[in-house]
């Protein structure tokens, strides 16, 4: 009898985290998965639900904690990325794992055995097969470093397939692609199950699930909710599923008062290194006394918004920063575009910024938690010493009010956890009594009640007349944190709503279809 | 398929360890690298090993001169350690110790051999002073500018910039040489010992001690407590967040590198002018590179670089005592010094990882 | 004749440079930037040194008995390997398994490389009553072997055998790191541990081969200095060394390709000598021309970094130590 399973992974546990650090992140619990032969099966879950962590024990990254995987009927191990090849399996990373300086041909051919000298011939030859037999594009002689994200991507692709590849992992492949690339990227999908094949898709994107998946099974939080054929299915149905009943998170929520204009954005566009544009022309206005939110999926100009405000992202012509001291009907204000870091803290805008990478950028983690409090303020006295009571004091201060929990004053942040960090991080910003706060994904991978703790702090700031601008993920958050939200999609802004009155349809609509200026819509 | 379900050795990396085991742990490296040594020294000399330490205690403090010269090599080989300690912290790689040393004491015998009996003793001090430290912050300044602009690889552009020094040298050996044709130097201002460092309450070189121990406690206090030091430290650890909190990272790499070159330049100085009074590629002879290790070994405390400055030129002193009572040669010293250094470097894995073993589940730890 | 004579000096200088420099491309494309090229070039001298001696005097001497050159050859390969090896496994255990930094650990193999090296090549010219008193004539003989039909040719009468296979070595180098399929993983190795890893390279592996080879292949220069540049008189006036840093200097110059190493060694070998035959120079003069090539690495590492083309630079992981996944 022909085994109607192609893998299935049997209560599947993984934890990360060490004993030293004293917590323990599960990642993974107790999870299910059972993937048919031949089908398309969507892995759906909101960000940090465990999706990725799940894909990365089939194809050899991490290893699971407890639990049994099962290829063919036959249960395995899989403990190396190697393992997982010669059982079938391959996985193409959100963040591709080829070596820019070798050729298309190269990078497929990398650590398969085979003749000594390397054929370029038959490699070509086979490429080209595997392309006309899925409808690839893909020129065998290109380097890595010449190609842009989505011939990577189709790399990557024949690369999995080229090593003989039955199963087929995508993590989240659409977010990098155009429109027409994904088009191009679901017509190969479709070819290859009709091959045979079976493919996994890793998203949250619904409307991707419904147009190509077979099946759909969702994670939340690390657990398995459950799976449904597709047809069963619809965008209510995974909705729930996907984000549980309908969650009430009872945020406090003020009513604005004594709004000043802060932040005049105009025409803001920003180029990456590549010359691929990140913010198109963005205007935007911030008030203090309200909560900004900016929502959009991730990659999609959040981080290079609040860089080119903090002064940490070169702008491209004819973007302007204006910033009001005194609010914007009475001034001219003060370009910050073209200043850095300490020349806009030297004009005396004080501005806090909690960025994404907390230990790569926001907090130094090999120093402790005094010299962390100072980072932002080592020059302040005279003299060339650095003088460190006044962050000893506040570090102090921190520690007690945000009730974190840390050995002393001399641990590097580096060792406390996640939500230890984050509030070290955001007291500080905080208590340097800003005028304009930014904050990206702030409660990422915290725990509820340090999240709670973050949405207190930031509500008291806007009490406090502070403009607070938050990039959040989570849409039920922004839906209840915030008062306005302006929804970015592929570096353009798409919209600003009002947080009372949108729903989160609205906002998951205009995350993914852009709004076009000739009133006709598009997909991004 | 019958494979086991973790690897056999299973490496982790420490959440720091207390730090009495770190020193237990570099203490049996010590041990390890002593006894390693004596083998050494016993398979040239055929010297009962444990009268081998007392030999070469006698080599390093036997008498009074000897103990003297003990401290001034410890104190030349700390004085650079002292000048890369901002440069690694900053993992700025300058290879180029022994560039910046030669071109510093070279510098300090020009002001010699040029101003030699035209001021006074303290003014010619501090003349040879002022150009040693620009000579060498020059050449800490070139690799660095390119560096901080360029991103131009460090570690080979120091390199590289040794060679210059060295031939440098060379060629200033030549245009200075006395007698001619000796190919050397000489000593410099012999009879009137003009810009010699003076000996203080009768020791020759407590000059060289009292400058070092300045400048190593200096360096301490600047990189623990001031704010310069603070911004190397968030250089060194992210570029990023150190543009984050608004420092300037080429200025903070530029104007780091230039103290430590200068400094560099100031141990050829202390050489020049307080120890060989003469010049040639000897006045950096390899410390340089040394220096690096003990810097990087210390992670740049000023403190634990004596101590392990101190541990080298001790087994140095001690190997060249031996070799050349068993009738062999100096080279002997550096090949104890490497064998220290590689116990000491390894000893740094078991610090900073965990080895735990397959079956030892319960984080039973297979340290040394 | 200026010319040729010139051409000859700075093949047989550039020759020994270009066996460091091999070796040490080989190392680096594997991601180990190894600083202990001084002390490996110097353990490949002093083993060829012990081994052939303790064959062509001690033994031969011993039974009285002529000694054979191609038994010559084979001991002074054996020793030069066999300790450069043994350095460049040093080397490879320290900064791989025990993840120590290799700009620390390479300087170490050269402190403690060039001092073993000196140390028991003088103690044996020592015993053998000082300087100029031990030559291994037959073994410098066999090493300096013109190929026949040459001996009387301009240039070419003054090449031993170790040349062509230096030039050999290059060329096979530059054929196997871009055609073979070891070579192609390797590379991988050098610019992403981590996709080599994921495509199921075994990486620490293909590190520890790579630079004991790349170090054997540099202690075949320190060898072809012993045997042939003094002709088996040993000398410890550091030289050697100096050759070894030109040698790391020639891999950027080449930028990180063995068959340019080929030319750029013997233009090195040329600014290094191309003082004698300039006339009119007086030695400081001389010393100064003698910089020309740092003085020209540094350039080239300059324009590099100023170009950032895609195609000369270091590969991208060198001087990282590589661990799996730590989370």
């Amino acid at each position: 009898m022909a085994e109607e399973f192609a893998v299935r992974m049997v209560d599947i546990t993984k934890a990360f985290g060490t004993k030293a650090v004293g917590t323990k992140v599960v990642a993974n619990k107790n999870v299910h998965l059972d993937l048919r032969k031949g089908e398309i099966l969507s892995l759906l879950g909101e960000n940090g639900s465990g999706k990725t962590t799940l894909m990365n024990m089939l194809s050899g990254i991490y290893f699971p904690d407890s639990g049994k995987i099962f290829v063919d009927g036959n249960e395995v191990t899989i403990a190396s990325p190697h393992d997982a090849f010669e059982l079938g399996i391959g996985m193409v990373h959100q963040h591709f794992k080829l070596v820019n300086v070798l050729t298309a041909a190269e990078n497929i051919e990398l650590g398969l055995p085979g003749k000594t000298v390397v054929d370029r011939k038959a490699i070509a030859a086979k490429i080209q097969e595997i392309c006309d037999r899925y409808g690839f594009v893909i020129d065998p002689n290109k380097k890595v470093y010449d190609m842009s994200v989505s011939e990577k991507q189709t790399l990557e692709i024949v690369k999995t397939l080229y090593r003989g590849a039955n199963v087929l992992i995508l993590d989240e492949p659409t977010a990098v692609l155009t429109p027409q690339e994904t088009e191009r990227l679901f017509a190969v999908m479709r070819n290859m199950k009709a091959d045979g094949k079976s493919i996994i898709i890793i998203t949250h994107k619904l409307h991707e699930v419904l147009e190509i998946s077979d099946r759909v099974a969702v994670l939340r939080k690390g657990e398995y909710i459950g799976d449904m054929r597709t047809a069963d299915a619809d965008a209510q149905k995974l909705t729930d599923m996907m984000v549980g009943r309908a969650v009430a998170l009872n945020i406090e929520r003020s009513e604005p008062k004594d709004t000043v204009e802060r932040l005049r954005i105009r025409g803001l566009t920003v180029k990456d290194p590549d010359g691929i544009t990140r913010l198109d022309h963005i205007d935007l206005d911030v008030f203090g006394g309200e909560i900004l939110g900016i929502a959009g999926i991730s990659g999609c100009g959040q981080k290079e918004l609040l860089e080119s405000i903090a002064g940490l992202q070169p702008t491209e012509e004819g973007s302007s920063i204006r910033f009001f001291p005194e609010g914007g009907e009475s001034a001219e204000g003060e370009e910050l575009v073209g200043l850095n870091p300490r020349s806009i803290a030297d004009m005396g805008v004080k501005l806090a910024f909690v960025p994404e990478d907390r230990l790569g950028m926001g907090l130094v983690g090999s120093m402790d938690l005094t010299d962390n409090m100072m980072l932002k303020r080592y020059r302040q006295g005279r003299g060339i010493f650095a003088d460190r009571r006044p962050p000893h004091t506040l570090a102090e201060t921190v520690v007690k009010e945000l009730e974190v929990v840390t050995p002393s004053l001399d641990t590097p942040v580096r060792r406390l956890s996640g939500g230890n960090v984050q509030k070290v991080l955001v007291g500080r910003e905080i208590a340097m009594s800003p005028t304009v706060l930014m904050s990206a994904y702030a409660v990422r991978g915290l725990d509820i009640n340090t999240s709670y703790t973050i949405y207190r702090l930031l509500n008291e700031q806007k009490k406090k007349g502070v403009a607070v601008i938050y990039v959040g993920e989570d849409l039920d958050v922004l839906l209840e944190l915030c008062d306005r939200i302006a929804v970015l999609c592929g570096g353009k802004l798409n919209a600003i709503v009002d947080g009372r009155a949108t729903t989160k349809e609205e906002v998951g609509y205009l995350m993914t279809y852009l709004k076009d200026t000739d009133g006709k819509e598009g997909q991004a | 398929m019958n494979r086991s379900h973790e690897p056999l050795v299973h490496i982790a990396k420490r959440d720091g360890l207390v730090w009495w085991k770190n020193w237990i742990i570099r203490l049996i490296s010590v041990v390890l690298a002593l006894i390693v040594s004596a083998l050494f020294i016993y398979s040239i000399s055929k010297l009962n090993p444990l009268k081998v330490y007392g030999a070469m205690w006698n080599g390093a403090f036997g008498t009074s001169k000897r103990a003297w010269v003990t401290v001034r090599d410890t104190m030349l080989l700390l004085c650079i350690g002292i000048g890369l300690a901002p440069a690694f912290k900053m993992r700025f790689w300058n290879i180029g110790a022994e560039g910046q040393i030669l071109v510093g004491g070279c510098a300090t015998a020009a002001v010699m051999i040029y101003c030699g009996n035209t001021m006074p003793t303290w003014l010619m001090l501090v003349v040879m002073f002022a150009a040693s430290c620009v000579a060498g912050a020059i050449w800490g300044l070139v690799p660095a500018v390119f560096k901080a602009h360029w991103n131009t690889n460090e570690t080979l552009f120091t390199l590289m910039m040794n060679y210059i020094a060295i031939q440098l040298t060379n060629f200033l050996v030549s245009k200075w040489e006395s007698p001619p044709g000796s190919n050397a130097v000489g000593v410099i201002n012999l009879n009137t010992q003009s810009g010699w460092f003076p000996a203080i309450a009768g020791k020759q070189y407590l000059l060289n001690v009292i400058i070092v121990l300045v400048l190593a406690v200096a360096m301490y206090i600047y990189l623990r407590s001031s704010k310069q030091g603070y911004e190397i430290a968030v250089v060194g650890e992210s570029e990023n967040t150190a543009r984050y909190a608004g420092i300037s990272v080429k200025k903070v790499i530029i104007r780091t590198m230039a103290i430590s070159g200068a400094i560099c330049g100031v141990a050829g100085f202390i050489n020049v002018a307080g120890a060989a009074h003469t010049i040639s590629t000897e006045v950096a002879g390899g410390r340089g590179f040394t220096a690096i290790i003990v810097a990087w070994l210390a992670q740049f405390n000023s403190f634990v670089m004596i101590l392990i400055a101190a541990l080298i030129i001790f087994l140095q002193k001690g190997a060249i005592q031996i070799a050349s009572q068993f009738n062999l040669n100096d080279y002997a010293s550096n090949v104890v010094t490497g064998i220290i250094l590689f116990f000491i470097l390894g000893s740094e894995f078991f610090i900073n990882y965990s080895v735990r073993f397959r079956g030892a589940k319960n984080g039973k730890e297979a340290g040394k | 004749m200026k010319f040729l004579s010139l051409l000859q000096s700075a093949i047989v200088y550039g020759t020994i440079i270009l066996y460091g420099a091999v070796g040490e491309i080989l190392t680096q494309k594997s991601g180990n930037l190894n600083l202990g090229v001084p002390g490996l070039m110097s353990l490949g001298a002093v083993g060829g040194f012990i081994v052939s001696r303790a064959y062509e005097i001690v033994y031969c001497g011993a039974n009285e008995v002529a000694p054979v050159p191609l038994l010559c050859i084979l001991c002074a390969l054996l020793g030069a390997l066999l300790f450069s090896g043994l350095g460049g496994l040093l080397y490879s255990f320290l900064t791989i398994s025990l993840r120590a930094n290799q700009n620390v650990t390479g300087l170490t193999l050269t402190i403690f490389g060039c001092a073993l090296a000196n140390f028991y090549g003088s103690a044996l010219l020592q015993q053998h009553g000082g300087v100029g008193s031990l030559s291994l004539a037959v073994t410098s003989k066999a090493f300096r072997a013109v190929i026949p039909g040459l001996e009387t040719v301009t240039v070419f009468y003054a090449l031993g055998w170790l040349v062509y296979i230096s030039i050999a070595l290059a060329i096979f180098m530059q054929w196997f790191l871009n055609r073979t399929r070891v070579g192609l993983n390797l590379r991988a190795v050098g610019e992403s541990p981590a996709t080599a890893d994921a495509a199921g390279i075994n990486v620490t592996k293909y590190k520890y081969v790579a630079t004991c080879v790349g170090a054997c292949i540099s202690g075949l220069g320190g060898l072809y200095y012993f045997v042939d540049y003094v002709k088996a008189a040993w000398t410890s006036d550091g030289t050697l060394e100096a050759l070894g840093w030109l040698a790391v200097a020639l891999v950027i110059f080449a930028t990180w390709k063995p068959a340019r190493a080929i030319w750029a060694s013997y233009l090195f070998g040329a600014l290094s000598w191309l003082y004698f035959y300039i006339g009119g120079l007086n030695r400081s003069s001389q010393e100064i021309f003698k910089m020309l090539p740092y003085a020209v690495t540094i350039a080239v590492l300059i324009i590099v970094s100023l170009r950032r083309s895609k195609e000369s630079q270091p590969p991208a992981s060198l001087g990282l130590s590589y661990f799996r996944e730590e989370r």
